[in-house]
């Protein structure tokens, strides 16, 4: 089956010969979101505007009122799987997504959510196992009156926003081999950006452009390869200041091993019109096993800015060199501008898997700050900011904690954070009301034991076993934070049960708000982290939280619906190894506490 | 028709087990369930007594001849079944959940093997399942060319069938035998 669908899906990853011949043409659809991500009306992308700061300009509901809250009407959506990501709000239309089998609704606001338009596409479900951790989709995305979605089978579908017919549709990669679609792609000027998932398969990540008109190809940019696949400029581009030279990635690898070499692009994009360069994160490298692949493995874990119209590196940054943990660099960038040392800077932020938050200058790709956004992280002392150091930028692995120095088939013990990171995709908000980030955290560890794997295409290549637990000193697995990027340090932390597995929104009315997997809707005082709201929706939240206005009122809005790997890791609970005998056996399991089903909720102050 | 069972056992009512092991009742009481729909006949668990009673250098079976585990007064686990669960943690995990104790998105295998035989669970690993109905659609993918599984079928069977019969504990079992001398040759063979 697998090859018969290998076969069948194998159009549409040839390289385009349009490579650097740069964009002309329509700019419309680009100005357009540019205007209308400053309506605060209306949420016209996935990451609620091209900054990331996942921040609304809605102030109905503040401080004083939002304990008032109330459902005001509920959508189910008729899958069990886990839900990520949230719905977009265009004028009068609200459109949500599901994941496996990816069903787009069009609900118009004007009556109380009636369907307009359902799309529902016919996959193979032979992709659903190739998919690592659930079938989840991260959303759709809007430009040029087109409704963009990147399937689980890796089917790019354009669909026409007031009606769902299908405008055009092509095929990004293989699923035959273990490539999918989950993340939401991201409309600039007259592209739509995607990228892939299947770190957990070999597959090689990319991030490419295709023309929202009709589907073409305009370039795409390997994470792994040659400099040609890379779309990079030895000495142009630059990492930490300095030009990467040639053949910066194959010098890194062992022999031909990139081709398999992982490094996938499934998390957030951001975009700064003004520098012209979209940011996103590469994945780990593939296999888990490190001692199967010699070398940096570049540009896994990396940090990428890119022309838009070319694709074109402008600066690239490592920050997990050599992988050993599975600590992917997906986790979104936002781009926020403050003050720094007595002037201002356009600052890129970035809480990565590896349980350190970044702070760079976006245009330069120059390293300000590196601090461990948990006091749990142990893998690294520290991230080396001597700049005249040769290992400048790097992390210092501890010892104890390289599952490369245990080795294989040995047991490396204790490492803080597991490989679900101290955060996942679940993006964390900024608020320039207070200047701070408010971060959804997982406060988990785990033992990790490399061993070596072999290859087949379609197939786990995976090479590790990890156990998971919660981090020493206390039973709550998760936190939601306040951090100071400029700084490094947590301003207040919320304890939670479970690891905070959903998007947080920060708002003008000054209120924060997330969801955890029990189900609750959180919503806390941003100066504080004081709960003032919480409501339980009928299953765990792994979606991120968002508001929209309609008919000169306030709404926020919500999916829930577990799953995703929160859902797999948790569900029967987490048992600590290392309590010895005579400890209570497990944590809490989240089974006890939530069940399958995607329903979004919607919220709404009671009338006046 | 189902009657009589494997090795000429006859299905007992439960209550002839009064005071004795429950959860003995309890599998029987799953058994004639299953009878009922057509499946097949299980005493302890999916292939029936897993007592190991044969050892091929470490590498144990019960007395029909199917994997199983061999856990010590102890603790000290078989090497194979410690295997089963490194590579059942790497392989299987990221749908079924750690310690074959289920997900959000797959079965606890833990409870499947109790009314799965080893042929089935061969049979299922190598040849997948799709469980599609109108509100959910579950993929087991065919592993049969997947080395990394293929190779310790065996194994992950034994640690399975140890979770389901509770003789293996949740996370790394503490205590293992040595790997047995042929075990490195055996699986540098399968792996190539």
């Amino acid at each position: 089956m697998k090859q018969s669908l290998s076969r069948t899906l194998a159009a549409g990853t040839i390289l385009s010969s349009l490579l650097f011949t740069g964009s002309a043409g329509a700019q419309s659809a680009g100005d357009d979101l540019l205007k209308m991500e400053k309506n605060a009306a209306n949420v016209v992308m996935p990451t609620n505007s091209y900054n990331n700061q996942r921040y609304s300009g809605l102030d109905q509901i503040n401080t004083r009122n939002v304990g008032k809250l109330q459902v005001a009407w509920t959508f189910s959506t008729g899958v069990l799987r886990g839900h990520e990501g949230g719905p977009l709000v265009v004028g009068d239309t609200m459109y949500v997504h599901t994941p496996f089998p990816n069903s787009v609704f069009a609900l118009d606001l004007n009556h109380e959510g009636r369907i307009l338009w359902k799309y529902e596409p016919k996959q193979d479900p032979n992709v659903i196992p190739v998919m690592c951790c659930d079938t989840v989709n991260r959303g759709v995305a809007y430009g040029d009156g087109k409704i963009f979605l990147h399937q689980a089978d890796t089917t790019l579908v354009a669909l026409d926003a007031k009606t769902g017919a299908v405008v055009w549709s092509v095929k990004t990669d293989d699923p035959g081999k273990g490539a999918t679609g989950t993340e939401a792609p991201m409309v600039i000027k007259d592209k739509v950006y995607v990228g892939v998932s299947g770190g957990e398969f070999g597959v090689r990540g990319w991030l490419a452009a295709y023309a929202i008109a009709d589907g073409k190809e305009v370039w795409r940019a390997y994470s792994e390869g040659t400099d040609k696949d890379l779309l990079v400029d030895p000495q142009k581009t630059t990492a930490l200041g300095k030009p990467i030279g040639a053949d910066s990635s194959l010098k890194t690898w062992e022999g031909d091993q990139w081709k398999i070499g992982g490094g996938d692009t499934w998390g957030w994009y951001s975009y700064d019109p003004q520098l012209n360069l979209i940011y996103y994160g590469s994945g780990n490298p593939s296999t888990w096993n490190p001692k199967q692949r010699p070398g940096d493995n570049k540009w896994s874990m990396t940090i990428f800015a890119r022309n838009p119209d070319t694709g074109e590196a402008k600066w690239v940054y490592q920050m997990t060199p050599h992988d050993e943990w599975d600590y992917d660099g997906v986790n979104e960038m936002i781009l926020a501008d403050q003050e720094m040392g007595g002037r201002m800077r356009q600052l890129l932020v970035h809480f990565d898997r590896n349980g350190f938050s970044y702070t760079l200058d976006r245009a330069t790709g120059e390293l300000l700050v590196a601090a461990k956004y948990d006091p749990a992280v142990n893998w690294a002392t520290k991230v080396d900011m001597d700049k005249s150091s040769p290992n400048y930028g790097r992390p210092e692995v501890v010892a104890k904690y390289s599952t490369e120095h245990t080795g294989e088939d040995a047991n490396t013990q204790g490492v803080c954070p597991a490989a679900l990171g101290t955060k996942d995709e679940q993006p964390a908000a900024f608020s320039p009301e207070t200047g701070l980030f408010y971060v959804p955290t997982n406060h988990v560890c785990m033992d990790y034991e490399p061993f070596r794997v072999s290859y087949t295409a379609g197939q786990p290549y995976v090479g590790a076993t990890l156990s998971m637990f919660p981090a020493p000193g206390g039973n709550n697995m998760g936190n939601f934070i306040a951090w100071n990027a400029r700084t490094g340090k947590i301003e207040w932390s919320d304890p939670e049960q479970f690891s905070v597995w959903s998007g947080a929104l920060a708002t003008k009315g000054g209120v924060v708000f997330y969801g955890t997997l029990e189900g609750y809707l959180k919503a806390v005082d941003a100066k504080t982290g004081k709960e003032l709201y919480k409501f339980k929706t009928p299953s765990g939240i792994i979606g991120n939280v968002m508001t929209y206005e309609h008919g000169g009122k306030q709404y926020v809005a919500v999916l829930s619906g577990v799953g995703g790997w929160a859902g797999i890791g948790l569900a029967a609970g987490l048992t600590d190894p290392h309590a010895g005998l005579g400890a209570v056996g497990g944590y809490a399991a989240l089974n006890n506490y939530t069940s399958l089903g995607g329903t979004l909720t919607v919220f709404a102050l009671p009338p006046s | 028709m189902c009657w009589p069972a494997r090795d000429g056992e006859i299905p007992v009512p439960a209550f002839f087990f009064r005071g004795q092991d429950v959860r003995r009742i309890l599998h029987l009481a799953l058994a004639v369930g299953l009878c009922l729909s057509g499946a097949a006949y299980a005493v302890t668990d999916g292939s029936g007594d897993p007592a190991a009673v044969k050892s091929d250098d470490g590498k144990w079976a019960d007395k029909d001849g199917n994997p199983t585990f061999k856990v010590e007064p102890d603790g000290t686990v078989d090497f194979y079944t410690y295997v089963g669960f490194t590579r059942y943690s790497a392989e299987c995990l990221r749908c079924h959940g750690p310690d074959g104790m289920g997900s959000t998105y797959a079965p606890a295998l833990m409870d499947s093997m109790k009314h799965l035989s080893y042929s089935d669970f061969y049979g299922t690993v190598a040849g997948g399942k799709k469980d599609v109905s109108a509100s959910q659609e579950l993929v087991m993918p065919a592993e049969g060319e997947n080395k990394n599984v293929m190779c310790f079928i065996d194994s992950i069977y034994s640690y399975l069938r140890a979770r389901a019969d509770d003789a293996v504990g949740r996370g790394r079992p503490e205590k293992h035998a040595v790997k047995p001398a042929s075990y490195e040759k055996t699986e540098d063979q399968c792996m190539g």
